[in-house]
């Protein structure tokens, strides 16, 4: 498994992950620089991800909705705050209110910081994620609490595949 | 996660999304305190501060017992470790992400598109 360390502090509801890929880091960047990649990987198997606007640049926007296996939407967005192209990005992921991807301002948005550094067998990806309140950590769990158990299968599958 | 479990965690974070109830179980976390003597700490009725304490019993952050004429309000440190537990449940979203971000690395690409290439499947 890729995932070489997690770090939770509680206090500050940050959560650090750190991974390495095996693939060169121009390559994982693809993965966030193209909407048809990311969505394969951000939703769960349970509730895929779909970008509608991907906006990659120092004040831009992506909006994306998750859909649940009811068909319910979660809507929303990415404000992209920096980029360095291709070893790190900052963004504020919050809740959108509908389709049209006007914040939630109901929901405080959590900060979000990925450093892509390029190792001998490829690349370590750190992911911190800090969340303003145990209400956006819920939200978030919300959408994505189902992923435990489909998790659990994939490993399942990796482990007869190997 | 169980239907328990989603309802006390409801409870948690209804009861923690509220400053003054956070500011509450910081205070009771740290030692045990009267809900006058707490009362006395805010700009607000005995009353509503009564019921913020009210509201953390009921999600099970916080107990209450009795000496005399007193209320005594403590913090349950387990379920304040709780939270805790939430983000360990964000981080099982999150190996999700890596574990599928691993698959497409390991999966050959159809048709590798150089960055800033317009993807006609795009709307």
């Amino acid at each position: 498994m890729p995932v070489t360390d997690v770090r939770h502090d509680p206090d500050t509801l940050t959560l650090t992950i750190t991974a390495d890929f095996a693939a060169p880091v121009d390559r994982v960047w693809q993965v966030y620089a193209d909407p048809r990649q990311l969505e394969r990987v951000w939703g769960p198997p349970t509730h895929p991800a779909t970008f509608v606007d991907h906006d990659l640049v120092p004040g831009g926007r992506m909006n994306y909705y998750m859909t649940s296996p009811e068909g319910e939407k979660y809507y929303a967005y990415w404000d992209v705050v920096t980029v360095e192209e291709p070893t790190s990005f900052t963004f504020r992921d919050g809740f959108a209110l509908d389709e049209t991807f006007a914040r939630n301002t109901d929901l405080p948005e959590s900060t979000n910081t990925y450093e892509l550094a390029p190792t001998d067998t490829g690349t370590r990806a750190t992911y911190v994620a800090t969340y303003a309140s145990a209400e956006a950590l819920q939200q978030v769990l919300d959408m994505g609490v189902v992923e435990g158990s489909s998790l659990a299968i994939n490993q399942i599958d990796e482990l007869l595949a190997s | 996660m169980t239907e328990t479990d989603d309802d006390r965690a409801d409870a948690w974070f209804h009861a923690l999304a509220d400053r003054t109830r956070r500011d509450i179980l910081r205070r009771v976390l740290a030692g045990e305190h009267s809900v006058s003597a707490l009362a006395r700490s805010y700009d607000m009725s005995f009353a509503a501060v009564q019921k913020h304490v009210a509201v953390l019993e009921r999600a099970g952050l916080l107990t209450k017992r009795r000496q005399g004429r007193e209320a005594l309000a403590s913090g349950d440190v387990e379920a304040v470790r709780s939270v805790g537990a939430m983000l360990t449940d964000l981080e099982a979203l999150w190996r999700g992400r890596i574990s599928r971000m691993d698959e497409l690395f390991a999966t050959p690409q159809q048709a590798p598109q150089p960055p800033g290439t317009d993807h006609p499947e795009e709307e």
